[in-house]
């Protein structure tokens, strides 16, 4: 069944059309992230699903029932914010039974709900409290209540994390997911323009760019099987390496990457092979050096240009004829600037993109 | 090898009384001498007998401290056919000035509220009309206005006047309040809508307990505004309905009899004690309630 479908979906400020004809499915008990960089419109759409925005155009449903011009209290939806939104003169508790005392719910029952809530996030000794008292992570904890206390089925955030260093970041993502493993029923829609956040969190993630979604996968495939070089190069930290050369079609099919030639015959081709300008794309750590790059279909000697060194591991620069080309090696490996090393990959892993349409081929 | 040195090296350095911090206090003091120099000419003016003041020092401090001259501004002084003083018209602008501030004030914060928070259709227009209203000279609007009362039937009663007090400060308050609700975070407005708050739900329990400082700040600007108005209250009421500032100018131009300078000088104190009291006592809540937004964040 799906929890949430948003059907169609037009919105425009003014004649500025943010979201366009968007199309989205969302499973019961699924996690959904909207992944993007700033502006492409994922607060917007969020917004939308929430009932915060009147749409231009489309339907939105939530468990199958059309709710496109519901008020958001009327959506079974819970909001978690960025900037955590807590009622600043209202103590925790007060926080929590806002949306309670709103629906006019007994006070016996409310009660129950903010200890069950206060129980599963940590924060029954925080109860009293006043916003002001108490840290970011905590914060976001009770914004994050402020949703469970209403007992939704489905949970909104837009980008809860971002306003937190990085250790609580990480804290705080492992309790999201664990939260949503709690409540198997509940579907999360998650906004960030974090993949780390992304990759961890999602059942599914929606890659959108320019308020279009460019592809909608689980993370393995969305790293693996990138639709086109903007997913490709969004994805993966330390970037991907892109190459731009032409396909070359014979006996078997490989690509030219200026002078450098790559086989391809292990590379399952999304379309027909054509010969044409692309670009091949290979990610760092599918780049094996030393002895373990013998063997592979494709080798090379490079030279080491710069060296980074990130703590686990180094991330290694040098030159595959002239286009730059990065790869990672261990933390520990003793390499230095003008070292020759013999490097090697499976163009299995690889991805290649028509250079005009830049859609996978 | 040099020994590590606890604390900053060197001594301190003295701050000198530079050449610019001279002319600074310098300035300050001279600008403060010019505004409190007419109010202590007041005051002492005031405390004095006239055969003192014919004297003509009006520097010198009182010799024979008299409180008569406040006595008789607040109680005897003849203004038309009434003599009870300016405590008539204290009272009529006590009772102009409070619903006026209140229904203003009110009516004010509301429109900004739903202006900041809810983009109704045409809220843009109607910001524009409302704020094009405060740059009309209100002159052009007295006759008119005068007209409108007489066919509602309020023109010469202090109801009339404490509409006209409303209509007028609305602009500016609304303009305030909007600003003001603008910079409270869109998100804590979005987050109670999800929580089921209504139009009014919200204004009561999320905007306006975070917005005391600017209730501070259009109540002082309306009190003042409002009791120092001469122009609406001679223009829309009739004299036994004058608020203090008419009846004030009505003691101190009154062509019988000698000039009591002392007399005067208490009225126009007495008159002026309101807005005073406002600004020492609210702009102490003022800070405050500034201070107490920002620790919040
Ligand atoms: N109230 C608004 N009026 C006009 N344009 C807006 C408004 N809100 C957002 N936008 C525009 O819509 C686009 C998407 O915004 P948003 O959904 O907030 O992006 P993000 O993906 O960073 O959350 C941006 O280009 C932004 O400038
Ligand atoms: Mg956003």
């Amino acid at each position: 069944m799906a929890s949430v479908s948003v059907k169609n979906l037009d919105l425009s400020f003014g004649s500025v059309k943010v979201l366009q004809n968007l199309n989205l499915e969302i499973e019961k008990g699924e996690f959904l992230v909207l992944l993007g960089s700033s502006g492409c419109g994922k607060s917007t759409l969020l917004n939308c699903i929430a009932g915060l925005l009147d749409v231009t155009g489309g339907q939105i449903f939530i468990n199958e029932k059309n709710v496109t011009w519901n008020e958001p209290k009327d959506r079974d939806i819970g909001m978690v914010f960025q900037s955590y939104a807590l009622y600043p003169q209202m103590t925790v508790e007060g926080n929590l039974s806002f949306g309670l005392k709103n629906a006019r719910m007994p006070r016996g029952e409310i009660a129950q709900r903010i200890q069950r809530a206060a129980k599963i996030l940590h924060i029954e000794p925080l109860l009293k409290r006043k916003p002001a008292q108490l840290s970011g992570g905590q914060r976001q904890r009770v914004a994050i209540g402020r949703a469970l206390v209403r007992d939704v089925d489905v949970f909104l955030f837009d980008e809860p994390l971002s306003n937190l260093d990085a250790k609580l970041r990480a804290e705080l993502r492992v309790e999201i997911k664990r939260l949503h493993q709690t409540l198997q029923d509940n579907t999360m829609i998650y906004v960030t323009h974090d993949q780390i956040e992304a990759m961890t969190l999602a059942d599914r993630i929606a890659i959108m760019r320019g308020g279009a979604i460019q592809q909608l996968a689980d993370p393995h495939t969305i790293y693996n099987k990138p639709v086109n070089k903007y997913v490709a190069g969004f994805i993966g930290s330390p970037g991907i390496n892109f190459l731009d050369g032409n396909a070359i079609e014979g006996a078997t099919p490989s690509f030219d990457a200026q002078g450098i030639v790559i086989p391809m015959d292990r590379y399952a081709f999304a379309q027909t092979p054509q010969p044409k300008p692309a670009v091949f794309g290979i990610r760092p750590e599918h780049v094996l050096h030393g002895d373990a790059a013998v063997g592979q279909a494709f080798s090379q000697q490079v030279a080491v240009d710069v060296i980074e060194p990130m703590g686990s591991d180094t991330l290694i620069w040098s030159k595959l004829g002239p286009q730059d080309f990065r790869f990672r090696v261990d933390g520990q490996a003793d390499l230095s600037v003008g070292d020759q090393v013999l490097i090697g990959f499976d163009p299995a892993n690889a991805s290649a993109f028509d250079a005009q349409s830049e859609l996978r081929l | 090898m040099v020994e590590a040195v606890a604390g900053p090296a060197g001594p301190r350095p003295v701050r000198a009384l530079s050449r610019r911090n001279i002319i600074l206090y310098g300035t300050l003091i001279v600008i403060a001498i010019y505004y409190i120099l007419p109010l202590y000419v007041m005051v002492v003016t005031s405390l004095k007998g006239m055969p003192e003041i014919r004297l003509g020092n009006i520097f010198s401090p009182p010799v024979e401290v008299t409180f008569q001259p406040w006595v008789k501004a607040w109680a005897q002084a003849c203004t038309g056919l009434n003599c009870d003083g300016l405590s008539r018209g204290f009272w009529n602008s006590v009772v102009i000035t409070v619903p006026s501030v209140v229904l203003s004030i009110v009516i004010a914060s509301v429109n900004g509220y739903a202006l900041a928070n809810w983009r109704f259709r045409g809220a843009n227009i109607f910001f524009t009309i409302l704020i094009f209203g405060a740059f009309i000279p209100y002159q052009v609007m007295i006759y008119p206005l005068v007209i409108i009362l007489r066919e509602i039937g309020l023109y010469g009663k202090l109801p009339g006047l404490v509409l006209v007090h409303t209509i007028f400060g609305m602009p500016i308050l609304t303009l305030l309040f909007r600003n003001y609700f603008t910079s409270i975070p869109e998100e804590l407005f979005k987050a109670a809508r999800v929580d089921g708050a209504g139009f009014w739900g919200i204004y009561f329990k999320i905007m306006l307990p975070m917005s005391l400082p600017i209730f501070v700040v259009a109540m002082i600007l309306q009190i003042t505004g409002i009791w120092n108005d001469f122009l609406f209250g001679v223009i829309y009421t009739k004299p036994e309905a004058y608020p203090m500032t008419v009846q004030l100018n009505n003691i101190v131009k009154s062509v019988q009899g000698v000039q009591e300078y002392n007399v005067n000088m208490a009225a126009t104190i007495l008159t002026g004690l309101v807005p005073l009291i406002v600004y020492f006592v609210s702009g102490k809540l003022f800070v405050r309630g500034i201070a107490a937004g920002a620790v919040k964040g």
